[in-house]
């Protein structure tokens, strides 16, 4: 699809008008010292066959993979490298995207579908994960609005519209969804402070991951947290995606925590739809959001857990692979674990039902906190370790 | 926050107010010049190259300023940026640039023989030497919006321009990506090396897109001529050494220069120079010479004098530390360099900096010994 509309539009078929003029050779980024999932795809044939090319809001190839240019990653952790700047973004560039795709989520196909399931029955257990291991429990996950473009390349008046529309929708909110929005501009001080203190502010992002994607342009503007009276119902807003939504408490609950997720979820949804907006969505990719790595259900499960004696086991991370899930420090990506406690989580995201996501959490969780007791009375746990899910 | 977002086909369908930025809590020379009514009569046009009025703004955006510093706030992809989108850039110069009109005419003089005397400030207070410059290549866009075969166009042309000097000019190119640690320690001992943007006012330009392809460090080998290739202009050009010499590194820098602009201008890529705004640069504050002269000097007991502040005003001068552009003096000394840029020539500029630091070494001997410099005030140049 090439989208000239130089005649109609006053921005031209790139945004600089001068590359045009160079080979693609010349042109072509230097990705001989990276390490991501832009740089293992992107042949100069492949850039050659989509320099030209942009998305109908005129996001090109340049636009994608920015950010896996000016990052070229780490030898230990496979970053993605490119972002979406909106829906059509993963259409037009598909020759560089459907191979990303498939790296990062375990050899999903082209012409892969996948399943959506936010009905919370659908759950077995998951109410009874033992407090004295597991210390809290979320779930969160990302929602575009179509119609806009994402936060790489929103304009200031998409970004409005976006934080507009999720404010309607979120006030009209009630029960024990019911709450409050915070827009980062005019937040007081004091609301700053025990937005810290309840762990729910977010700031401008200080990763060069992000910065280098555009998504931290025109900050503060436009952004905002939104939370429920109760303190387990959080909504970013215009962060890394439109909406990043997440529920939360203490203790081991994941069932209830996941109940009020797809209720909540649910019902925004809905309120969307009814003033004519609906969420980005097909059946190919799921949940269209900003990041590739984020597709499908744009899951994130997970628990804060002691696992001191479970963490040295020399079985650790093949455990954790074999039950498809992930570990990190208790700052979330990128960060230690301090004291034994560690963020376990789902490491898929596409090519997964959100229920069946939440599910391997639960009963991976379970099954490590078996194994934690195992250690702590000496015990072997060689008849515990499973097969790989 | 780089580049190319703000090129969204979509914002048009927004209002004027609703893309208009917020600038309730800026302070800079962007936020003081851009109404609602300006934004709306630019926001659809675009310099030949694609370049936006919001891709002009966007560092002034995210970076609201500080209360004591005024930052500029915006910043050219290209020679037609001060052409098209003059509504916003000429009250930005004005301001900055003491008033300098619409109209005016800025002069250019490299001819270092027009400079009075600077081989004698006194190299006990008078520790090191340097003036600098940036020019841009006719035909390519700026650094917060030129492609990367543009950049390595730019990179290719300046070393064979600089490969071709000869005498006290022949020297090498490091291209930062390729450099070796041996190098690079080097070359930091040397105080040469410049490094990835951090500043945020660079990076959310786009300056530092693609970072380190394209960028490099040229030096002679007697290390007092260096080139920097692709920071934060297409070329910086800096001359100095230790000591007091200054009409030395004012006629390296002269000569080197228009060694330099020759061989460019064979490539049929002279610098981008008008007869308004003198040398174009990326930045509207370094508009007419893109130069800064200045010493590093001690003067422990002038700078803690009452009436330093107004004497440098006067003599239109500004001090900073020695690490540069906002860094803090250490053990009294400064660096002290010509506050002007635009309006007056390159030898003017020099000029006020070789008789306002002999004047102000001067007061400092006075004070030294416990004498008052009150009769050494200056008039305001």
């Amino acid at each position: 699809m090439d989208y000239n509309q130089g005649a109609t539009m006053p921005f031209g078929n790139t945004h600089n008008q001068m590359k045009m003029n160079y080979s693609a050779e010349q042109e072509y980024p230097d990705l001989s010292k990276h390490n991501n999932h832009m740089a293992k795809v992107l042949t100069p044939a492949i850039y050659d066959r989509l320099r030209s090319k942009q998305t109908p809001s005129g996001f090109t190839l340049d636009d994608v993979i920015q950010t896996g240019v000016d990052n070229p990653g780490h030898p230990f952790i496979m970053t993605v490298g490119c972002v979406a700047g909106d829906e059509e973004t993963y259409e037009v560039f598909k020759e560089l995207l459907d191979p990303v795709i498939e790296d990062r989520h375990g050899g999903y196909k082209p012409s892969d579908k996948h399943k959506t399931d936010l009905n919370p029955d659908n759950l077995k257990g998951g109410d009874d994960l033992d407090p004295n291991y597991v210390l809290s429990s979320r779930v969160r996950t990302g929602r575009s609005i179509r119609g806009f473009c994402l936060p790489p390349h929103c304009s200031r008046g998409e970004r409005r519209m976006v934080e507009k529309l999720s404010n309607e929708a979120l006030d009209s909110l009630t029960g024990d969804l019911k709450g409050k929005y915070y827009a980062l501009k005019n937040m007081t001080d004091a609301e700053q402070q025990q937005l810290i203190d309840d762990h729910f502010l977010f700031d401008k992002p200080v990763s060069p991951l992000l910065l280098a994607s555009g998504m931290a342009r025109d900050w503060p503007d436009a952004r905002g947290i939104w939370h429920n009276d109760n303190k387990t119902f959080l909504v970013w807003v215009n962060e890394e995606d439109h909406l990043r939504v997440i529920s939360m408490q203490k203790g081991g609950n994941m069932k209830e925590v996941f109940n009020r997720f797809c209720t909540g979820l649910t019902k925004i949804e809905s309120l969307f739809k009814e003033k004519g907006h609906e969420f980005m969505w097909n059946e190919h990719l799921g949940y269209v959001l900003t990041c590739p790595s984020n597709l499908g259900t744009g899951l994130r499960a997970g628990v804060h857990m002691k696992l001191p004696n479970m963490s040295k086991h020399a079985k650790f991370e093949e455990v954790l692979k074999r039950l498809r899930l992930q570990k990190r420090g208790t700052g979330g990506v990128d960060t230690a674990a301090v004291g034994g406690v560690f963020d376990i989580s789902n490491a898929d995201r596409l090519g997964f039902s959100e229920v069946e996501l939440v599910q391997m959490v639960v009963d991976g969780v379970k099954l490590l906190t078996e194994m934690e007791k195992r250690l702590e009375k000496g015990q072997s746990i060689d008849d515990l370790i499973p097969a790989q899910k | 926050m780089p580049f190319g977002n703000t090129h969204n086909n979509f914002k048009l369908n927004y209002s004027v107010d609703d893309e208009f930025p917020d600038l309730s809590k800026h302070n800079n020379h962007m936020a003081k010049v851009l109404t609602k009514e300006l934004y709306g009569k630019m926001r659809d046009k675009q310099t030949p190259t694609g370049f936006t009025l919001d891709d002009v703004i966007q560092t002034g955006i995210d970076n609201p300023g500080h209360p004591f510093i005024m930052t500029v706030g915006c910043v050219a992809g290209d020679e037609e940026s001060y052409e098209v989108f003059k509504d916003l850039l000429d009250p930005v110069i004005s301001d900055r640039h003491g008033g300098y009109k619409p109209t005016d005419k800025h002069k250019t003089d490299l001819n270092f023989e027009n400079l009075k005397g600077g081989d004698d400030l006194d190299p006990n207070y008078v520790l090191s030497s340097r003036v600098r410059t940036g020019r841009s290549i006719k035909g390519y866009a700026l650094p917060p919006h030129n492609s990367r075969g543009e950049r390595r166009a730019i990179e290719k042309l300046s070393i064979e321009a600089l490969s071709s000097l000869d005498g006290e000019f022949k020297g090498k190119y490091y291209p930062l990506k390729s450099m070796t640690d041996a190098e690079q320690e080097q070359l930091i001992s040397d105080h040469f090396l410049f490094d990835k943007p951090v500043s945020p006012l660079l990076t959310c330009a786009g300056m530092a897109r693609d970072w380190p392809d394209g960028r490099g460090i040229w030096h002679n080998d007697n290390k007092t001529f260096l080139v920097w290739v692709n920071e934060e202009d297409h070329l910086r050009v800096i001359s100095m050494q230790k000591g007091g010499n200054m009409r030395e590194v004012f006629r390296r820098f002269c000569v080197g220069l228009q060694k330099i602009e020759e061989i460019f201008k064979k490539h049929n890529h002279g610098f981008m120079w008008n007869e308004h705004l003198g040398y174009i640069l990326t930045c509207p504050s370094n508009l007419g010479t893109g130069l800064r002269g200045g010493v590093h000097v001690k003067l422990p007991k002038l700078s803690t004098h009452p009436k330093f502040e107004e004497i440098l005003t006067r003599l239109r001068l500004q001090k900073r530390g020695t690490g540069g552009v906002d860094t803090a003096s250490v053990g009294g000394v400064f660096d002290i360099s010509n506050a002007d840029r635009l309006g007056s020539s390159e030898v003017a500029q020099v000029q006020l900096v070789v008789d306002g630091v002999k004047l102000m070494v001067e007061m400092e001997k006075k004070l030294e010994k416990g004498e008052a410099i009150d009769s050494m005030i200056p008039a305001q140049k």
